[in-house]
């Protein structure tokens, strides 16, 4: 356990300095900080796009217990920028390393995630650089709020899986697990990217359109914003989580940034019309604000925000329906989708 | 949905005494629904017919009964309280066995009693095999193939290997697993025996294959959750409560975890688990995926305890709220204050369970594990790593064995970890074990060779090795060990990953920054459990230590608890002022101290466990309270004690001591035949036995060797003292004649042989021992009556195994009383009665895991007894009929005035 320790530190912006061993890529990676509770799953949670431009840490000590599978990664990468671990089983470091992530072990996470959860989403960075380094890395970190991404996540090319009616997904950053669960409810999926325009998304003849999950702060985003604004009316629409937030942008709402996020597999959630709790998988750093003009279907019972809307055409959560990883309560949400697509077209289309 | 307002009063049905597979959880679970139920504003009535219970105290229930746990007396209680819902959920198997003969006999119908969170229909579906695999089918959930035997011309056509699991048995009694056809017929035949509807179950064997288990709680709306899931390290073929297991679970993939946690939901449903809690029970089988739904129950178990403290989530008080009415979403999560009970603890530590066995009680000398629960207790261990959490609970179960035959690591042995720990040291393969546990073995012996070059104590200690462990690798005293290490970080068990902040004052020990301070106003106590469950130190102990928690706080103290026991009381958050689930060890106690820094500490009721931490912590300059240690150095020092008894005029039998068979010889000549011989540090090894001649006389150690006043009574007698006077409690007189333990023996109160002389003479005897021992707070003292004369076996400055016997009989609540003489207080403060008279007629009966092992009955020397019932009466005869009743023990030899003749 002591042989080859390669000593690290990941450094948030507010100084505090936590030690650690490097078990990833050698070299030094910056973000914002944010940490998830699931227990399981490290495989998805590290490759899910919508970890771009953070470090992630679980919270959960051990890490990579259950070894490496191509077939359970969220995308085709990492996307996390960093991964910040209490212990990590030597397979999982080694593909970590492999994949080119830089990634720490031996970190106290309670005290990372008491930090958070205290002092609000901090920027970070973390490598076996010296500490001042890291700092000043951390320091040099642009927020997330208020900026478009460096990176762009999504399919740069349209792609279709699934055979039935068709759903097409504006791709943002999705996670390969929604376009799976709509091709297993019996539908034709065509991914497009996230920059296509109205116009473009309808030409591929959906019955209805999901505008996928992604990272970022959805407030900047004027091009899917405005795709959004144009395709509501004209076709069914759904959004899941960042797509949530698009919609609410385009309906008018406002979106903001939750103190630390939520990240997890066991948010409850109340889906109103039923009164049931869902407890869901939950990924995002903002939030819509409630305005009284859209009905809110579903509400988080940690903190009340806003967890997903409908309207005449529209439908949406912020939580992660499709799990992966975590509890499947929501999974019916993709039912709701292949119904409307199933059904004749509500709207003409021109 | 809100509370129900159509209900007012609740009966709560207990689970009887301790027995193998069903033991103190269900006092846990019935306390924790007793407290919450009055605050909800029920009219409590609670049965249950084991004294040794916190929920059986009067401030429990609106109405208490001591009585049998049989349907005519539960008829009974029903006729006189006519309560409108019977809660039959949390008291275990024995509780919904009742429930069920209830319905059967219609004394539900007849009195107008709902049964809540749980019906009938869904008792009998979890439990009758044939009905179970039918639900399940229906519900798409796979279960082993299987079919239903009720009598041994079934058998044609069965195969072997295969199991046998007989209905509505407690912990799989009866059951097993047969690998060939002859062991598939005996097994059969017990199991049908075992059985009370005379129906078993042979089951496809699935030996070998992992097994899971998730905690589930559904309410009335429709929600369900799990609390926690557990992965047992043990393969199938051993029973969850002899495996080790961890939580959450570590080696499913999440998909393949939430594929459990669907079939869990579909299971409960099938089952029509109505509220509360749940366990459903898996087995899969890694390379195919193959997932088969074992067991469930509907009930609030030995698991949901494990649950509950594992996570922080206070299942059967929540089963409770939800059985009368709530939803998840209702009742805010306790730890957190500010979210509801609608969610799934996120932990952010690993929890491992060792089981503890006492098979050298019953002389058995080749154990093996299989399907029919054997451990009589449990140790959790909490961590930050894997290690951490599994070498605090092996240190937690106290008993290391003696010698280790590694070449039997692959097979199912009580040593089995110890086993395959050491074989990891020496590089060993470890068959059998999953190769994620397996790497996390070998870094145990890895750390431990690296902490052997680097000397690198920090790092150890991060990893989690214990004090012990590097100080035996550094070649240097654990004293040492502390000071290089420096205290460990306190952390919240939160149920959400530090996510929130805990309200809930609920800890463990791990080397990583603390969490923020609690906030303090009154000096601390803190007060050391008495660990795992075993044959001698059971939930007696627990009872004490958990009274004496809530006795402290009514005095102006925070109290504090240590324990590492997860049935208990005592490890139940609400219960003192600050839990630590930490193992009874002196470095853990050690850590408490340092960061409690108490105004004293209280080693005298949690048994023979604290006490042996004692010395430590008194050298680390911790004031223990009432200042015991000298008291239990002159009453356990034979040579110190008998020069007492000489000082004061009192009888004991003759004496000495001998180093193997020669010397004992020796001293039974001049004591004189028979003799009564007790191996020095009676390990669960052999244990005492009385020698009637020198050819009965085998002995390979040092003992001690005690004249045996064959024939006597024996007296139980425990008293409360200040240091300088004694006031007698109960006087206890044992059924069974002496050469019987004591914890053995059936008790009845008032003696029956104790003249108003003899009481003053004991009362006398017992201030004059008091004074002599210099002991404060409880005693217990021995005595025998021989031949007219009054002898004095043996003085135990602690709480002794009668205390809540003796509280309950009285109405006394003696473990307040000693708090008090604890903190410094006179007798004459206490505000006492003149003498203590019972309030009726009492008597306790001893219960022994007869189903489990042959010889468990035998009463002798050696303590066998898992647990006790109590009963009362008009007169000692028929409250000791009772008693036997409740025990479920066909009346042995008629009357207790022949039994007491039959004595003398």
């Amino acid at each position: 356990m002591m042989q080859n320790v390669r000593p690290a530190h990941l450094v948030l912006e507010d100084g505090a300095v936590f030690a650690g061993s490097a078990v990833g890529a050698g070299g030094v990676a910056a973000g914002e900080a944010c940490f998830t509770t699931a227990m399981a799953g490290y495989e998805e949670a590290a490759t899910d796009p919508s970890y771009v431009a953070q470090v992630l840490a679980f919270s959960y000590p051990l890490v990579g217990n259950y070894g490496v599978d191509r077939t359970r990664l969220e995308s085709e990468r990492v996307q996390a920028e960093g991964i910040v671990m209490r212990r990590a089983r030597p397979a999982w470091a080694q593909w970590l390393a492999s994949q080119g992530v830089v990634a720490l072990e031996d970190v106290d996470t309670r005290a990372l995630v008491r930090r958070i959860r205290d002092g609000g989403v901090l920027r970070c960075a973390l490598g076996e650089a010296p500490v001042e380094e890291l700092y000043a890395r951390a320091l040099a970190e642009p927020p997330i709020d208020g900026r478009p991404l460096d990176r762009v996540v999504g399919a740069r090319q349209p792609y279709r899986l699934g055979a039935g009616h068709r759903i097409t997904v504006v791709d943002l950053g999705t996670k390969r697990s929604i376009p799976r669960r709509l091709a297993e409810c019996g539908l034709e999926v065509v991914v497009v990217p996230g920059s296509w325009d109205a116009e473009a998304v309808l030409e591929t003849d959906p019955r209805a359109v999901l505008v996928s999950n992604g990272p970022g702060d959805p407030a900047v985003l004027d091009g899917p914003i405005e795709t959004v604004r144009e395709l509501l009316g004209q076709v069914p629409l759904f959004g899941i989580c960042l797509g949530h937030q698009l919609l609410g942008l385009a309906l008018g709402l406002e979106t903001f940034k939750l103190p630390f996020g939520h990240r997890g597999a066991n948010h409850p959630v109340r889906e109103l019309r039923s009164g049931r709790v869902l407890v869901t998988v939950q990924n995002h750093g903002f939030a819509v604000a409630d305005s009284g003009e859209v009905e809110v279907t579903h509400v988080s019972l940690n903190d009340g925000t806003v967890e997903g809307f409908a309207g005449d055409g529209f439908a949406t959560v912020q939580f992660h329906p499709e799990a992966a990883p975590g509890p499947l309560d929501a999974l019916p949400f993709f039912d709701l989708i292949a119904s409307t697509c199933r059904s004749e077209p509500i709207f003409a289309l021109s | 949905m809100p509370k129900r307002t159509d209900l007012r009063s609740v009966l709560i049905v207990g689970s009887g005494p301790i027995r193998i597979g069903q033991a103190c959880e269900f006092d846990y679970a019935g306390a924790q629904a007793c407290r919450v139920l009055r605050r909800e504003g029920f009219r409590v009535v609670l049965v249950n017919s084991n004294p040794a219970t916190i929920m059986t105290d009067p401030e429990w229930a609106d109405a208490t009964y001591l009585e049998p746990l049989d349907t005519e007396t539960v008829a009974e209680v029903i006729e006189r309280e006519r309560p409108d819902a019977l809660l039959p959920t949390l008291g275990g198997q024995t509780a919904l066995n009742v429930a069920v003969e209830l319905g059967d006999a219609g004394v539900l119908d007849q009195f107008g009693v709902e049964l809540i969170g749980a019906d009938v229909d869904a008792i009998r579906r979890a439990e009758d095999r044939l009905a179970f695999r039918a639900a399940l089918d229906e519900a798409g959930v796979p279960v082993p193939e299987s079919c239903i035997v009720s009598s041994p011309d079934e058998l044609d056509g069965l195969q072997a290997p295969a199991v046998v699991r007989p209905a509505f048995t407690l912990g799989g009694t009866g059951g097993g697993l047969a690998h060939d056809r002859a062991e598939l017929e005996a097994l059969v035949r017990r199991g049908l025996h075992a059985s009370p509807i005379g129906q078993v179950l042979v089951e496809r064997s699935l030996e070998g294959w992992e097994e899971h288990e998730l905690e589930v709680m559904t309410d009335a709306a429709g929600n369900c959750v799990v609390v926690c899931s557990i992965e047992n390290l043990d393969p199938m073929g051993v029973h969850t409560g002899d495996s080790w297991t961890v939580a959450p679970q570590q080696t499913l993939p999440d998909a393949e975890y939430q594929r459990l946690r669907g079939a869990a939901f579909a299971c409960a449903r099938a089952v029509g688990v109505a509220t509360g809690g749940a366990n459903v029970q898996f087995a899969y089988e890694p390379e195919t995926r193959e997932l088969l739904a074992i067991e469930m129950n509907p009930r609030v178990s030995r698991s949901s305890a494990l649950a509950s403290k594992a996570t922080g989530f206070p299942i059967a008080k929540l089963a409770a709220l939800l059985a009368v009415g709530y939803t998840l979403d209702e009742l805010p999560n306790d730890i957190t204050g500010k979210t509801t009970a609608a969610f799934e603890p996120a932990l952010d530590y690993v929890v491992v369970k060792a089981p503890r066995f006492d098979f050298a009680k019953f002389g058995v000398s080749d154990a093996r594990l299989g399907t029919e629960m054997r451990a009589v207790g449990e140790s959790l261990g909490l961590g930050r790593t894997f290690a951490e959490a599994f070498l605090k609970a092996l240190q937690g179960r106290e008993q290391a064995p003696r010698e280790l035959d590694l070449s039997r690591r692959g097979e199912p042995v009580p040593e089995r970890w110890d086993l395959l720990l050491e074989a990891a040291r020496r590089g060993l393969d470890l068959p059998g074990v999953h190769p994620y546990f397996a790497d996390e073995l070998r870094a145990i012996a890895e750390a431990e060779a690296t902490l052997g070059t680097s000397a690198h104590v920090q790092a150890a200690k991060r990893f989690g090795l214990p004090d012990k462990t590097i100080a035996s690798v550094l070649g240097v005293d654990e004293e040492e060990v502390r000071r290089r290490r420096g205290p460990p970080g306190r952390l919240a068990v939160d149920s959400c990953a530090a996510e929130f902040e805990a309200k809930t004052p609920y800890f463990y020990l791990s080397y990583e920054d603390g969490d923020p301070t609690p906030k303090r106003s009154r000096p601390a106590i803190v007060i050391l459990g008495a660990g795992p469950n075993r044959i001698g130190q059971g939930i007696e102990f627990d009872y004490c230590c958990s009274r004496a928690s809530m006795a402290f706080r009514r005095l102006g103290y925070e109290s504090v608890l240590v324990n590492s026991n997860p049935e208990t009381v005592s490890t139940d958050y609400d219960t003192s002022d600050r839990l630590y689930l930490e193992p009874l060890t002196l470095e853990r106690v050690l850590d408490v101290c340092e960061l409690e820094q108490p105004a004293g500490v209280v080693v005298q009721l949690g048994g023979q466990t604290p006490l042996s931490l004692a010395p430590g912590v008194a050298a680390a300059g911790f004031a223990l309270l009432g200042d015991p240690l000298s008291a239990i150095e002159r009453a356990e020092d034979r040579g110190r004690f008998g020069a007492l008894l000489d000082e004061l005029g009192v009888r004991a039998p003759a004496w000495g001591t001998a180093d193997g068979a020669d010397e004992a010889r020796a001293v039974a000549q001049r004591v004189g035949y028979p003799v009564l011989v007790r191996p020095h540090h009676v390990l669960g090894g052999r244990g005492m036995f009385v020698a009637r001649g020198p050819e009965e006389l085998e002995l390979s150690e040092p003992a001690l060797v005690d004249a045996f006043l064959e024939g006597a009574l024996e007296l139980d007698i425990d008293v409360l003292c200040d240091g300088e006077s004694a006031w007698v409690c109960g006087i206890l007189e044992h059924v069974e004649p002496a050469g019987v333990h004591s914890g053995d023996s059936a008790c009845v109160m008032p003696a029956p042989s104790v003249t108003p002389a003899l009481e003053a003479q004991i009362g006398e005897l017992a201030s004059a021992i008091a004074a002599g021992l210099g002991a404060r707070g409880l005693l217990n003292l021995q005595l025998a009556l021989h031949e007219g004369e009054l002898y004095v076996l043996e003085a135990n400055p602690r709480a002794s195994r009668t205390v809540p016997f003796v509280s309950k009989a009285t109405g006394l609540p003696l473990v307040d009383h000693a708090c008090r003489l604890l903190l410094g207080a006179g007798l004459g403060e206490l505000d006492l009665p003149a003498r203590a008279v019972p309030t009726r007629a009492w008597a306790k009966e001893a219960v022994f895991p007869e189903e489990r092992f042959a010889n468990a009955a035998d009463r002798g020397p050696e303590m066998r007894s898992t647990g006790e019932v109590m009963a009362s009466g008009a007169t000692v005869s028929v409250a000791y009929a009772r008693a036997l009743r409740a025990a479920g023990r066909a009346r042995r030899g008629g009357s207790i005035g022949q039994a007491l003749q039959a004595r003398a």
